[in-house]
């Protein structure tokens, strides 16, 4: 076994190989970037290595920079991870040049793979299912037809040199194929000045679903069942699970005898991963080899209970596979979600910062439930501008989809995520998703979901019900702590009633609360008693409460006369009111927050170095209105629309917060 | 017998009804609450007993014999909030605008004197046209005797004002003279002179909004304290307040049950100041870590955001906050923020409220704009404030903490009984660039000299440890376990007593 381990690379995966070879007993080499220099995976390496500056292209991809680190440590194995030097031919051929071991495939492997043309036709020649076409000179209309007949319909046109879209056309019968044929030729030509077009079977609902691979030094290769990653945002995972919802045992031995037939064909050795489209019938096709371990490892783990990391380690070591095909039994159900450092409010924008709040839902490990976080960042840590934006990756494991849909849920809720925009509302959005839950997903489902972005969610009035008689819970628990104030007239106390009126998106509930020693019963509009039980007190920001027996978590901020309450993809502001205060605030207006269409606000705390407009100016779309430093970095706030400037409101050299207003149109 | 019962009830019919259904239904219309729904949202349910309810004017001029309604235009009393109790007043614009007439005042300042004799808050809640005109020199006679009785009572009593209709002219002088201002949005405005008169004698076109709303006040003028959506939120918010202020300047500040641990550890302090000496990190993150339960009732946020104030809790009792904000002019003391900081620091310590300061301060803001400004008696009213000071005073240097402005932010040299710093503190006459640049002028042409200058002036300096060997700073204490240091100093400041020397008041450089 190796005696030193570096890992070249960093956050939640860096952090994740790190405590598998903590497990085996071997030490471990953190590299670090100046950004990096606080990180979670340098604290928790034996030994860190300073390797450049901040970008990844001066530090975590600069091959030369490794080789040193490990001359310096004296590591004989390197783990890269994913991404960065990962799929890197020359990086792996460097270790084997100075005798130092790269834990994942041979090179020959890496290149064979990486190259999206020789892969396919490697894959085809190992007896791998590809999507059917032809390409090259189709001379005519005519010969396009014969094509797609022979494909198939529906078939996709597109332009051998083409790209962003452009010259590509989908037939469903042949008077499209001629017709999309001459039109995407035409396109191609004056797109690219080059009119060759390709044909090739057009799929449709597809989906994507990968499968594991695992290939030892002494000619065994296994698979580990499929992950299911359809939900994916322009080409970005988001929530993986494992298995799929949608293979059948037949499809799944296919594929990954298939997958094992192209691996052993490369002479492939570690975790790898065939990519592969599925469409409706359940017909699949090869996409990729990726030739590293997958961010979405995880979830194959839970259901067949094996470390890749460690059987990466050790198939680097020389060793046998640890499990032979017949062992490999998928158990249970996982599910991932990626949590992001994104604003889902605002169109996914990255955002950077500090985490002031981090607290991941508890692990677990039980039976009848896992919770696992990978995660490579703290509560302080901060998240910078020149990596991935991915943060943690959440999966929960149970007996069934339901079950580990239920956990994940709940899980979400009690994920505390403060100091920067983070998509945990648009993963517990998904979660709660009727299609989602039924298992009826394709790679457009959130294209096609959530055409217009992300604007948070509306909760079932049943599930509101029980939030409202949660928080009137909880806020006569507050009241009566105030009531016990010092300096109180005696006898003359404040006496809490048990009469409240709750106000939520809109609505107003008179609601009713009896407390008791165990909890409280409460009755909202006179319907059905809830019985809330919690050992929540005030000020804590994560209420964790039983209504009707069901858990039921939320994050609870405090706001005028109620609170904010964070759960399932909502954020929900909730007034809980005595019968008083109600009957008065019935005369008062509800202010609508003001109308930011007009204005441009600043989308990060920074500086404002530069204003390119004054008032009275007339603006078009795209024009520089402003520059605000932020992070020392310029950053240009462009007009989003037509329009005159009405008022500045901010000078240059104006310290301003998210959402303070620079000006104002008319 | 039955007669007189139902006739004193119909007469407090009649003076509940105060301007009538019609004009109740008018401010209504306007988002506004009527004087006497005020009180109750203001104070706790059935505590309210009102005084005067009876009084009527006695004006004789201009016809005004023909119309005498019950309570004159304001409704006053006391009652509780959470259980503490409270003096009230509530201008009720429904009756003659709520304009301030010679009986009118008379019952404010019964109330206020009770307040002072007893012992507990006045809360005034503001919605008038001004004097009442028919009663000419009587009105402004009536202004004035409330105007002495907020100058008696500062630093006596809490004062509070919410201005929730108009308040203009005189009228403006005694919520000014009150320890705080609250605002609400879109239905009131305080100004000297209103929008027609400033066109006529200065020929600027403003609206009242502009002139004297909350945006206004709260953002430029620091007149008001903060802002709020309705008279409800409004309302809501002034009894938080209560809750965190002594009922008069004879007791101790209130303390009520915690759910929060005064040992929690916070491990994220550590990384709060950043790598970077020039990067900014928000204050408020220490603040929020530090207080009970993560709550901060903050003062003025919306003005001099350079310097933040407001009470948190701790072990249950109130404690002032007082720090710079690096986020905002690298937090500088600036004149604004000096002011603004000078007069929270005087109200804590004229109602017995510790003193928690969080210094990172890079010094004064320089410019013309300032001296000519006059940031020198500025600045001088906070070190005035800090140095007269004799409530607890715990103080906490996260970094920078240069020049004069680390004398300023409640050094030990002025009274601070815990004066601790992060070992990330430096303190120093000046950043290290300033400083060689000064020390080593002959040098300024060679930049590898500086610098090696530069990094000597750093290691020996820019430290917590100079001051430290001094006994300027009483002990250099982990970030993370900030919040149970400074509980355990208070704790042991709790008997703690200070006094100045016999004067008849000071001559802080107003």
């Amino acid at each position: 076994m190796f005696n030193k381990l570096l890992i070249a690379n960093r956050g939640e995966i860096a952090c994740r190989v790190i405590r598998t070879a903590r497990r085996m007993g071997i030490p471990t080499v953190a590299v670090y970037s100046d950004a990096d220099a606080r990180a979670l995976h340098v604290a928790m390496a034996d030994e860190a290595v300073h390797i450049g500056p901040a970008p990844a292209s001066q530090s975590y991809i600069v091959i030369d920079r490794i080789m040193d680190a490990i001359r310096e440590t004296g590591a004989d194995a390197v783990h890269p991870g994913y991404g960065f030097l990962s799929e890197n031919r020359r990086f792996a051929e460097a270790l084997a040049t100075e005798g130092v071991a790269f834990i994942g495939p041979p090179a020959s492997a890496i290149e064979a793979m990486g190259d999206k043309i020789t892969s396919k036709k490697l894959a085809r020649e190992a007896g791998v299912n590809t999507v059917p076409g032809a390409g090259g000179l189709i001379e005519d209309a005519e010969e396009a037809v014969r094509i797609a007949r022979e494909v198939g319909y529906p078939v996709m046109l597109k332009a051998s040199a083409g790209g962003g879209g452009k010259g590509m056309r989908i037939a469903w019968n042949d008077d499209e194929a001629r017709e999309g044929f001459q039109s995407s030729k035409n396109e191609a030509a004056s797109s690219f000045g080059d009119d060759r077009i390709f044909i090739e079977k057009f799929v449709t609902s597809p989906r994507h679903i990968e499968i594991q691979v695992l290939a030892d030094g002494h000619g065994n290769c296994i698979y580990l069942g499929e992950r299911e990653c359809s939900i994916q945002r322009r080409n970005q995972k988001v929530i993986e699970e494992a298995p799929s919802p949608f293979l059948d045992a037949e499809t799944r031995r296919k594929m990954g005898e298939q997958a094992c037939a192209l691996a052993q064909a490369v002479g492939y050795t570690s975790a790898g991963t065939v990519e592969f489209i599925v469409d409706g019938e359940r017909n699949f096709y090869f996409l990729e080899m990726n030739t590293r371990l997958q961010v979405e490892h995880p979830v194959t783990e839970l259901i067949t209970g094996v470390d890749l990391v460690e059987q990466m380690i050790r198939v680097a070591a020389g060793e046998r596979l640890a499990h032979a095909q017949e062992a490999i039994r998928l158990n249970g159900w996982a599910i991932e979600s990626r949590l992001y450092a994104e604003d889902p409010y605002r169109n996914f924008l990255p955002s950077i910062g500090r985490l002031t709040r981090y607290r991941p839902p508890g692990e677990l490990s039980s039976d009848s439930a896992v919770v696992r976080n990978d995660t490579g960042v703290y509560e302080g840590g901060e998240i910078s501008m020149y990596y991935d934006p991915m943060i943690a990756k959440l999966c929960t494991w149970a007996p069934d989809r339901d079950g580990a849909l239920a956990a994940m849920r709940e899980a979400l809720d009690a994920f505390e995520v403060e100091g920067i925009g983070h998509n945990l509302p648009f993963l517990s959005a998904v979660m709660d998703h009727p299609r989602f839950a039924a298992g009826d997903i394709t790679t457009a489902f959130i294209a096609e979901e959530y055409p217009e972005g992300f604007a948070g969610v509306e909760l079932p009035e049943p599930l509101l019900h029980r939030v409202a008689a949660a928080a009137t819970a909880m806020y006569r628990v507050a009241e009566i702590r105030r009531a016990r104030i010092s300096g109180r007239m005696d006898h003359h106390e404040r006496k809490v009633g048990d009469e409240w009126v709750v106000r939520l998106q809109g609505k107003t509930w008179p609601v009713t609360v009896q407390a008791d020693r165990e909890g409280a019963t409460v009755r909202i509009n006179d319907h059905t008693a809830h019985r809330v039980t919690s050992d929540w007190v005030p000020g804590r920001p994560l209420a964790r409460l039983e209504v009707d027996g069901t858990p039921l978590v939320m994050k609870v901020g405090r706001i005028t006369g109620g609170y904010r309450l964070r759960l399932r993809g909502a954020d929900l502001r909730v007034q809980i009111l005595t019968p008083l205060q109600a009957e008065m605030a019935a005369h008062l207006p509800e202010k609508q927050p003001p109308d930011t269409s007009r204005q441009l606000l600043c989308p990060m705390p920074g500086l404002v170095v530069g204003l390119h407009v004054g008032e009275g100016d007339e603006v078009h779309e795209g024009q520089p209105l402003a520059t605000v430093e932020a992070m020392k970095m310029e950053n240009i706030l462009r007009a989003e629309r037509k329009g005159r400037v009405a008022a500045i409101r901010a000078e240059p050299g104006a310290s301003l917060a998210v959402d303070d207003v620079i000006m104002e149109f008319e | 017998m039955k007669d007189v019962l139902q006739q004193l009830e119909d007469r407090r019919a009649s003076a509940r009804l105060g301007g009538g259904e019609r004009r109740i239904d008018a401010q209504h219309a306007k988002g506004k609450l009527t004087a006497r729904e005020r009180v109750t949202l203001l104070l706790d349910e059935g505590s309210f007993e009102e005084f005067d309810m009876f009084m009527a004017h006695r004006c004789t001029d201009f016809g005004m014999e023909r119309d005498r309604p019950y309570g004159d235009g304001v409704v006053t009393g006391w009652g509780t909030i959470n259980g503490r109790m409270v003096y009230v007043f509530s201008q009720d614009f429904t009756v003659f605008g709520g304009s301030l007439s010679e009986t009118h005042a008379q019952k404010i300042c019964k109330i206020m004197d009770m307040a002072m004799q007893n012992g507990a808050p006045v809360i005034g809640l503001n919605d008038s046209g001004g004097a009442r005109i028919q009663e000419g020199v009587a009105s402004l006679a009536g202004y004035a005797e409330v105007f002495q009785r907020n100058i008696m009572a500062s630093g006596v009593i809490p004062q509070i004002s919410v201005i929730m209709g108009p308040c203009a002219g005189g009228a403006v002088y005694s919520p000014a003279m009150t320890d705080f201002i609250f605002m609400v949005r879109d239905s009131s405005y305080m100004f000297v002179t209103g929008p027609d008169v400033v066109k006529t004698v200065t020929n600027e076109h403003v609206t009242a909004e502009e002139l004297g709303g909350a945006r206004t006040h709260t953002t430029k003028s620091s007149v008001a304290d903060a802002a709020f959506d309705n008279d409800m939120e409004a309302l809501i918010e002034v009894r938080r307040l209560v809750d965190l202020l002594p009922l008069s300047n004879r007791e101790k500040v209130p303390h009520r049950p915690f759910f929060d641990d005064p040992n929690r550890v916070e491990p994220s302090l550590a990384t709060l100041v950043p790598a970077s000496p020039n990067q900014p990190y928000d204050m408020k993150e220490l603040i929020l870590k530090t207080a009970d339960e993560g709550d901060f009732y903050e003062i003025q946020a919306d003005y001099a955001k350079n310097i933040i104030t407001g009470f948190i809790r701790l072990e249950g009792a109130t404690v002032g906050v007082v720090a710079n904000q690096p986020m905002v002019l690298a937090g500088c003391l600036d004149i604004d923020s000096s002011r603004k900081a000078a007069r929270f620091v005087r109200f804590c310590d004229a109602f017995e409220i510790p003193i928690l300061t969080f210094v990172d301060v890079p010094g004064f803001l320089p410019g013309t704009g300032q001296e000519f400004g006059g940031v020198i008696k500025h600045g001088a009213k906070l070190l005035f404030a800090y140095g007269e000071a004799t409530v607890p005073k715990v103080t906490v240097i996260t970094r920078k903490a240069y020049g004069g402005a680390y004398d300023v932010m409640s050094s030990k040299h002025i009274r601070g009984d815990f004066n601790y710093a992060w070992p990330t503190a430096e303190i120093a006459v000046m950043g290290a660039k300033g400083a060689t640049e000064i020390l080593y002028r002959s040098e300024l042409g060679d930049a590898e000299k500086i610098a090696a200058r530069t990094r000597d002036y750093e290691a020996r300096f820019a430290n917590p440890f100079v001051a430290a060997e001094r006994g300027f700073i009483d002990e250099v204490i982990q970030p993370q376990s900030t919040r149970r240091r400074v509980c355990r100093a208070f704790a042991s400041l709790r008997n703690k007593r200070l006094s100045n020397p016999w004067k008849k008041h000071d001559n802080i450089p107003l």
